[in-house]
């Protein structure tokens, strides 16, 4: 089953005309996904990549029935571009852009809390490489050849790290369900338990491995839950056991600035939630080999 | 971003924060001349420095007399001040904020910070002024009062109200503390503060409510609607290096050990690092040279971690999503023909064109140490480093 992302995901992308839409709109479109249009305000009725292109959310999911998005829009206007798609009716959405203010996300969390449950928009991001269900639908900015479909989701908060773990995961043969980047900002569409709830639910995944790294309580939070509602093995590598404390470690998200947000603590909490930690980055396969034989 | 005390006074005194009378100064006469100019008999005079526990560190004077201003403002004008927030390289005072002197009774805490759990802003208040935060937060935990504000509507009078009843103030300054707080929450907002702390809040003798000290942070990714904001940037209190490296559109943070690093994406930046400990070795620094790194900015990597003189060995490591292995190589190899790079060099490219990149580093004919995993590139990188630096 894969979770968010499936063949018949019919995807569009905002910030559509652009340099960087356009790259990776074509990139998507090569892989398989099912992109049917995009938009740029100003430019409806034109065509671009053989698709139609729309000045507003509403008449592009209007016209093409879409259920997901892909952001591309610069960061000052990024947080307007997500409350289009969650106010047009996009249930999936993944803002790849990166330095939107944190205040401006704040208020999007805010805004999407006026939807019911079974209205509500999942957004991923902002500030992440995208998510991938492989071999059926990719939105993103990930090589979609690392990925192998199979059984392991991956969640993480960074994009070239979960590159690193899907690829020594492929070299010994191990697929992934789907694979999730939630992005390196301080406030963020959704966490890992939100998908972790959604791995739990999905038949195809059989253990979950949560990429995460310093600063924030989500990591934490996520072992929680997962330690009293989760059937699954988890799986995490916390990244930055070398960064100094109140430092920003290229992600705006990644800063230790309260107690419990360094790595090793996090590490510790983890561990008492007998979540499976992989004790350095070259052995994620490993780690997940070992897992998954006992689950078998 | 961080800005000065004296700069938080000027931006909060315009949201009705009660601040004392005070003026900057870059010279001893000049000190003088503020304390003459607004009277009284006790000045204090604070070095201006991008950290808090300046008091600690000598950074604040108490002063009775002209001449104690003046020896007090010679003293601290260039000198490095070293505190818990500065790291052991310091912060040097280039300017001093003399203030007018006044009669505490008591001392309050008082911030408001970004919520990440609550995705809000959130107020964190104490009735044990003058401390820490992350000090009140171990020895008196339930003296901390925190409150969240709605985002939708900002903060409420009641809210104010509660704190202030909470921190135990008299009626009569309740009110005060209520414009107070209100008025930090609307710069927090209309200015895309990441922080503004005020400890401590002062109740005058007097019965009156007065932010002794100040301090904002603000929102990198939201100084482009704020040009005023961004102007008072004083690059003089920020890293030299890392300073250098975001004007190139890098993220750097420099660290003490010898392993220089350039890695595309924070997390395998902070992962390569962890790898490198786990090898046995320490990383130099943080660098993440991000997607779509051209030839030009492989370059200003490498001359960026080699300006660090602790650099015995660089290790490039990048995984190529957006990135093409084949562009890094001819980064790299371009690179080294143009810098002198006399320490070892181990580069562990995979991804995209991971051929054709690692064709490009064997056919160059330069001495570049292979790895084909993260794992192999550490060891790689640390044994090189013992041997180059006889360990």
């Amino acid at each position: 089953m894969a979770i968010h992302l499936h063949e018949n995901t019919k995807v569009l992308v905002q910030g559509f005309t652009g340099q960087i839409g356009s790259f990776h709109a074509a990139d998507m479109i090569k892989y398989g996904t099912n992109i049917v249009g995009g938009v740029t305000p100003g430019k409806g009725g034109a065509r671009h990549l053989d698709r139609p292109v729309f000045n507003t959310m509403k008449e592009a999911v209007t016209a093409t029935g879409a259920n997901a998005s892909i952001i591309f829009v610069p960061p000052p206007f990024a947080a307007d571009s997500i409350m289009e798609a969650a106010d047009a009716g996009i249930r999936y959405c993944v803002a790849i852009t990166d330095g939107i203010p944190a205040q401006d996300m704040i208020r999007v969390k805010r805004y999407m809390r006026r939807y019911r449950a079974a209205d509500k928009m999942l957004l991923t991001g902002p500030n992440c490489a995208g998510s991938i269900s492989p071999g059926k639908c990719m939105v993103g900015i990930m090589p979609g050849h690392i990925y192998i479909p199979g059984n392991v989701g991956i969640v993480g908060r960074s994009g070239t790290l979960g590159y690193e773990a899907a690829s020594q995961m492929q070299e010994v043969g191990i697929g992934v369900s789907s694979s999730i980047g939630i992005g390196g900002d301080p406030i963020n569409g959704s966490s890992f338990r939100d998908h972790l709830e959604a791995f739990e639910q999905d038949d195809e995944t059989k253990a979950v491995v949560i990429i995460g790294e310093i600063g924030g309580p989500q990591e934490v939070d996520a072992a929680i839950w997962a330690k009293d509602n989760m059937s699954k093995p988890l799986i995490a590598y916390v990244a930055g056991l070398t960064a100094p404390k109140g430092r920003r470690m290229g992600h705006a998200g990644a800063i230790i600035s309260a107690v419990g947000e360094s790595a090793a603590e996090k590490v510790e909490i983890l561990q008492e939630c007998n979540v499976n930690i992989v004790p350095n980055p070259s052995a994620f396969a490993a780690v997940v080999q070992e897992v998954l034989a006992n689950v078998n | 971003m961080d800005i000065h005390e004296y700069q938080s006074k000027e931006i909060l005194a315009d949201y009705g924060i009660p601040i004392l009378a005070g003026g900057l100064a870059y010279s001893p006469e000049q000190a003088v001349y503020r304390a003459l100019e607004m009277g009284g008999d006790t000045w204090v005079v604070k070095a201006q420095i991008h950290s808090g526990a300046r008091g600690k560190a000598g950074g604040i004077k108490v002063c009775k007399t002209e001449e104690e201003v003046s020896k007090a403002t010679e003293a601290l004008l260039g000198a490095k001040l070293i505190t818990n927030q500065t790291g052991p390289q310091g912060k040097i005072c280039h300017r001093v904020y003399v203030e007018a002197g006044c009669n505490i009774a008591r001392e309050i805490y008082l911030a408001f910070v970004l919520d990440r759990a609550k995705e809000s802003v959130t107020v964190v208040a104490s009735a044990e002024g003058g401390m820490e935060i992350e000090e009140l937060a171990t020895t008196k935990p339930e003296s901390i009062i925190k409150t969240a504000v709605e985002p939708a509507v900002g903060m409420q009078p009641f809210q104010a109200r509660e704190i202030a009843f909470g921190l135990g103030l008299d009626k009569a300054q309740v009110n005060q503390a209520v414009t107070t707080l209100l008025g930090c929450y609307r710069a927090m907002r209309d200015l895309d503060a990441a922080m503004v702390e005020i400890n401590p809040l002062v109740v005058t003798k007097e019965g009156n409510i007065i932010a002794v000290d100040a301090k904002m942070g603000f929102d990198d990714n939201a100084l482009f609607r704020h040009h005023n904001i961004a102007e008072l940037r004083d690059k003089s209190q920020e890293d030299a290096r890392e300073m250098r490296a975001a004007d190139r559109g890098l993220s750097y943070v420099g660290l003490d050990g010898n392993i220089g690093c350039i890695i595309n994406g924070a997390g395998l930046a902070m992962a390569t690092m962890d790898m490198i400990m786990h090898a046995g070795g320490e990383p130099a620094n943080f660098l993440d040279i991000g997607g779509g790194a051209s030839p030009e900015r492989t370059t200003k990597a490498f001359s960026l971690v080699l300006s660090d003189d602790k650099v015995e060995c660089i290790l490039v490591n990048i995984f190529a999503g957006i990135n093409r292995c084949d562009w890094i190589a001819e980064g790299v190899v371009q690179a080294i023909q143009k810098i002198n790079i006399k320490v070892p060099l181990v580069v562990r490219l995979s991804g995209t064109n991971v051929a054709a990149g690692r064709k490009i580093l064997n056919d160059s004919g330069l001495s570049i140490i292979m790895a084909d995993t993260l794992k192999e590139a550490a060891d790689k990188a640390v044994a090189a480093w013992k041997q180059a630096a006889d360990k």
